[in-house]
């Protein structure tokens, strides 16, 4: 048996039963990573001890029958923008490289606290600026379907670990697509929370209003239980909403007839192949008894001017911490503070990092402030009001992830994820990516677009297209 | 003279609340460097500020004691720059909706009560501190950075360093009694900066406005203004002007200097702070902490006069700390004249308190020892004097003033035989003032009584030492 072909939930079941020990799991994985990292690089660190110790830990409490989390004994790995108490955690950059978080990032500690196994960070676009996972400080990550292809970013090790079974779930944050790209890319699931949902405490910020993280999994059931897992109100974030979790993995069967799924007539100009598949997925929708219509939000043409004023603005306040006098990269040399900052943020931050704080700076700065940040906050509640007014029709939208399959490696154009999900981001709701089918052997993503907090319509709605195309490929 | 001066203050005041604005780090003043800090307050990458409640609770207050009108609703926003004691290369504070606005102070001035416009009263987290050492190193202590801060800032109602010293006196007063601060200048808990001009409306005259930093006492900030109206008139007399700047208070030479000029100012890129949901007031908070706001010195200064009969002047001073206005309420309950504890209080005891550098609330000695030793005064025990004497021996040991006066034999001699026969011993032996006095050197009879006072150590009744030197002198 490989055990790494199980999917997170077998695995648990298996574990649960005695069939397996986590010290196995955990073993199994680390030599896929060991296997496999050559090639694909989708871990920047591999805290190996850790997660073996973790292990035993879980194996000790099945010897004493204690209480298992939900997540006992499945191998995860996390995206490094995300704070890992004692392991380091680099944002993918140099300014980061030797940065030791003293805490965990609350949904860190949720997963430790449900017994999950924490293998490592994965590599991302540099501070989660990307879409290709290129810009790296640690190296490209290649795509495991195909490894002349990028996997997708900035949550691109993450993804890319997931398909290539080095963990069997994994985090990623997403403020413009950063799971939903990567997810499609690499034909797996992502889920981008609605924002609130989920704790931002210890999650590097890169676009602070736009971020949120969310799991990788390598179907929708998998999925799901790791954001059971990490949902919910934290004190320590004030964004973060106190509301009840839906117990999702309960009711992701519940039926589904009636819902109604609009189309985003705006997002229906994919690649004609692509576009064949999630057609494909909306008659699979209609035989299962939802009702399809069209939709039209006008302002979604807004939302990339929007969304570049907005991020790079916050981008440019958020990044300032970086500046060498308390912990990360310092320049050797520097004749006055000025120089020191200077100097160490010129070194420490990749080109893509220093285009977006320059841009941020120039929107924020007295003579444009109200020309470029202010204006596009005021287009943000204009999409934010075509999604409001979509959702008091339909409770899903629907548009293809990507334009195109999974490009090849340094043909990416656009450092920003394409089209079809920072709208999202800018609204607030939530959206997932899963697979809907192949074109010439590369994975075609499908989003799903819920209301604010109404993850389980998209996850309900999800699992019965995946039950339908016949489960995991 | 037609030149007005106009004065608009900046202060800045820590919070006393337990914990610091925006983590659970506690906000205690003196500890050891870099000990109470955490990820939040050190701006550690993915740390998230949560607002404290009490923040929000002690700023309503003193907007609430400075008349304003308080925000339903507000927001936190980033101030940006880059200093090394700003861990996160911004500072959140707040921007375009001031949790407070529009209010006033009123002070008294020779032509009547007048109002200081307080524009605005905002809230915001206190920076870390850069400590320069000599040899040009600087170390940074983070246990200051997240402190509860309030900037109020006032409108140019201010015309001179006598107006800026009563609002100031007003202000801090006003913020102890609500216990929301406790405006130490010298431990950086209160600073204020100066922005100040003068014009001649007759002449059409007007100088630049000129701000003034690094002011650390309530009379620097009025030697500061003195000043600065001095070099703005020369200037202006001089058909110049001032230039827009910030200059810094050197308070060994008693001058301002040239910090930096306006033209280099910051841009501070003020964005949304994001990471801090808007704040929404309820106006039912609102109407619960003005129902419970305790009397502010202007309402007990007027219940002083009032109720104590009590001079403006001594009301003023007395209800200027809450804490000495405490002690001498405490102590009129205890005594029979308002205004003879009022002298005490406000003399002796003030000046003692001023002196050695103390607080009321250390004082060794309570409301009821003074009383008590009022008592022993107007029952004639003791004299004024030796009441003096008495109260320095209470303020240094805390002794009860009947201890005292008993075991320094304190006693007043009042016994008329006893006092002739020193009298008449220290005729004797100043034979040559007698001479003197009865020559019509009447200061000689000062000298006479002078020695009785010593040859008693003080404790003779004075009236009966005068009544009866007066006597002895014209019967010789």
């Amino acid at each position: 048996m490989d055990i790494t072909s199980l999917t997170a939930i077998e695995m648990r079941e298996k574990l649960k039963n005695k069939e397996i020990s986590c010290r196995e799991i955990v073993k199994a994985h680390l030599d896929r990573i060991e296997k496999l990292e050559p090639e694909i690089n989708a871990f920047i660190t591999v805290s190996k001890e850790e997660a073996l110790e973790a292990a035993d830990r879980v194996d000790e409490k099945i010897r004493n029958n204690e209480e298992l989390g939900i997540l006992a004994g499945i191998p995860i790995g996390i995206k490094d923008n995300i704070s890992t108490k004692g392991i380091r955690t680099t944002c993918a950059s140099k300014i980061l490289e030797n940065y030791i978080p003293p805490f965990d990032a609350t949904i860190v500690e949720r997963i430790k606290e449900e017994d999950g196994i924490i293998l490592g960070k994965t590599n991302m676009d540099e501070f989660a600026m990307g879409a290709s996972t290129e810009s790296s400080y640690f190296g490209i990550t290649k795509n495991p379907i195909d490894t002349t292809r990028i996997p997708g970013g900035s949550s691109g090790g993450s993804a890319a670990a997931v398909k290539a079974q080095e963990v069997a779930l994994a985090l990623g944050t997403d403020t413009g697509g950063s799971i939903r790209e990567p997810a499609s890319y690499c034909g797996i699931v992502g889920i981008k929370p609605s924002y609130g949902l989920v704790s931002r405490y210890g999650v590097v910020s890169m676009a602070n209003s736009l971020d949120q993280a969310g799991p990788f999994g390598r179907n929708v059931l998998d999925t799901t239980l790791l954001l059971q897992a990490i949902a919910g109100h934290d004190e320590k974030d004030s964004t973060s909403m106190d509301l009840e979790v839906v117990d999702y993995l309960k009711h992701v069967e519940d039926h589904v007839k009636g819902m109604k799924i609009g189309i985003i007539k705006e997002y229906m100009d994919a690649d004609e192949k692509v576009k064949e598949k999630v057609l494909n997925a909306i008659k699979v929708f209609e035989d299962l008894g939802f009702e399809i219509e069209e939709v039209s939000m006008p302002n979604l043409q807004h939302a990339l001017a929007c969304y570049y004023i907005i991020s790079t603005a916050e981008i440019s306040t958020n990044l300032s911490r970086f500046d060498g006098i308390r912990y990360g990269y310092r320049a050797e040399d520097f004749k006055s503070l000025d120089e020191l900052y200077k100097k160490t943020r010129a070194e420490g931050f990749g080109h893509e990092v220093k285009k977006r704080i320059i841009l941020g700076t120039y929107s924020l700065i007295k003579d444009n402030i109200d020309d470029y940040y202010k204006k596009a906050l005021r287009v943000r509640t204009l999409i934010k009001n075509d999604f409001d007014k979509a959702f008091q029709k339909v409770n899903i939208l629907l548009s293809p992830t990507t334009e195109t399959p999974a490009i090849k490696i340094g043909e990416a154009t656009d450092p920003v994820a394409a089209g079809y999900t920072l709208a999202i981001n800018i609204a607030g709701v939530c959206a997932l990516s899963m697979p809907c089918g192949e074109v010439e052997g590369l994975p075609v993503g499908l989003q799903l677009v819920g209301d604010r907090f109404k993850e389980m319509d998209i996850i309900k709605a999800a699992f019965s297209l995946e039950k339908s195309l016949g489960g995991v490929k | 003279m037609a030149y007005k001066t106009l004065v608009g203050l900046e202060i800045h005041v820590e919070l006393s609340t337990k914990t610091k604005i925006f983590c659970g780090c506690s906000n205690e003043f003196g500890n050891d460097a870099n000990t109470q800090c955490c990820p939040v307050c050190l701006g550690l990458p993915g740390a998230l500020p949560v607002l404290n409640k009490a923040v929000v609770e002690y700023a309503i207050k003193a907007g609430l004691a400075f008349n304003c009108q308080i925000a339903k609703e507000t927001r936190m926003d980033r101030k940006n720059y880059f200093y090394p004691d700003l861990v996160k290369g911004y500072q959140i504070s707040q921007d375009d909706i001031p949790l407070c606005s529009n209010g006033y102070i009123e002070i008294d001035t020779e032509e009547g009560p007048k109002k200081i416009r307080i524009k605005r009263i905002h809230i915001e987290e206190d920076t870390g501190k850069s400590i320069h050492t000599e040899s040009g190193d600087t170390l940074l202590d983070y246990n200051r950075a997240g402190v509860p801060l309030i900037e109020i800032v006032t409108e140019p109602d201010i015309n001179s360093k006598e107006e800026a010293q009563k609002f100031l006196d007003s202000l801090k007063a006003t913020l102890q009694y609500i216990e929301v601060s406790d405006c130490k200048m010298e431990e950086g808990s209160l600073r204020c900066d100066i922005n100040l001009n003068i014009v001649d409306d007759e002449k059409g005259l007007k100088s630049n406005i000129t701000e003034i930093k690094n002011l650390n006492s309530f009379s620097a900030v009025g030697r500061a203004i003195e000043y600065e109206e001095e070099r703005h008139k020369a200037l202006l007399e001089e058909g110049k002007n001032t230039v827009k700047e910030t200059r810094r208070w050197n308070d060994v030479d008693n001058k301002t200097e040239v910090m930096r000029s306006k033209g280099e100012a910051t841009d501070y890129r003020y964005s949304v702070e994001g990471d801090i949901a808007p704040i929404k007031i309820d106006e039912a908070w609102i109407e619960e902490l003005r129902n419970n706001m305790p009397e502010l010195p202007r309402q007990k200064m007027e219940r002083f006069i009032k109720e104590y009969n009590l001079p403006a002047y001594d009301a003023e001073v007395l209800t200027q700390s809450k804490d000495l206005s405490v002690f001498y309420e405490e102590t009129v309950k205890l005594a029979d004249d308002p205004k003879q504890v009022s002298n005490w209080v406000m003399g002796d005891v003030l000046r003692r308190i001023n002196d050695e550098g103390v607080e009321v609330k250390d004082l060794k000695f309570t409301p009821k020892d003074l009383a008590a030793l009022l008592k022993l005064i107007n029952e004639g025990k003791i004299s004024n004097n030796i009441g003096k004497k008495v109260l320095r021996e209470m303020f240094e040991t805390g002794k009860k003033p009947k201890d005292i006066v008993e075991e320094k034999g304190l006693i007043q001699i009042s016994d008329e035989g006893q006092l002739r026969e020193i009298v008449s011993k220290v005729l004797d032996e100043n034979e040559q003032s007698v001479i003197d006095y009865k020559n019509g050197k009447t200061k000689a009879m000062g000298f006479i009584i002078g020695q009785v006072m010593k040859a008693t150590r003080g404790k003779a009744n004075p009236q009966l030492v005068n009544k009866i030197v007066k006597e002895m002198l014209d019967e010789r």
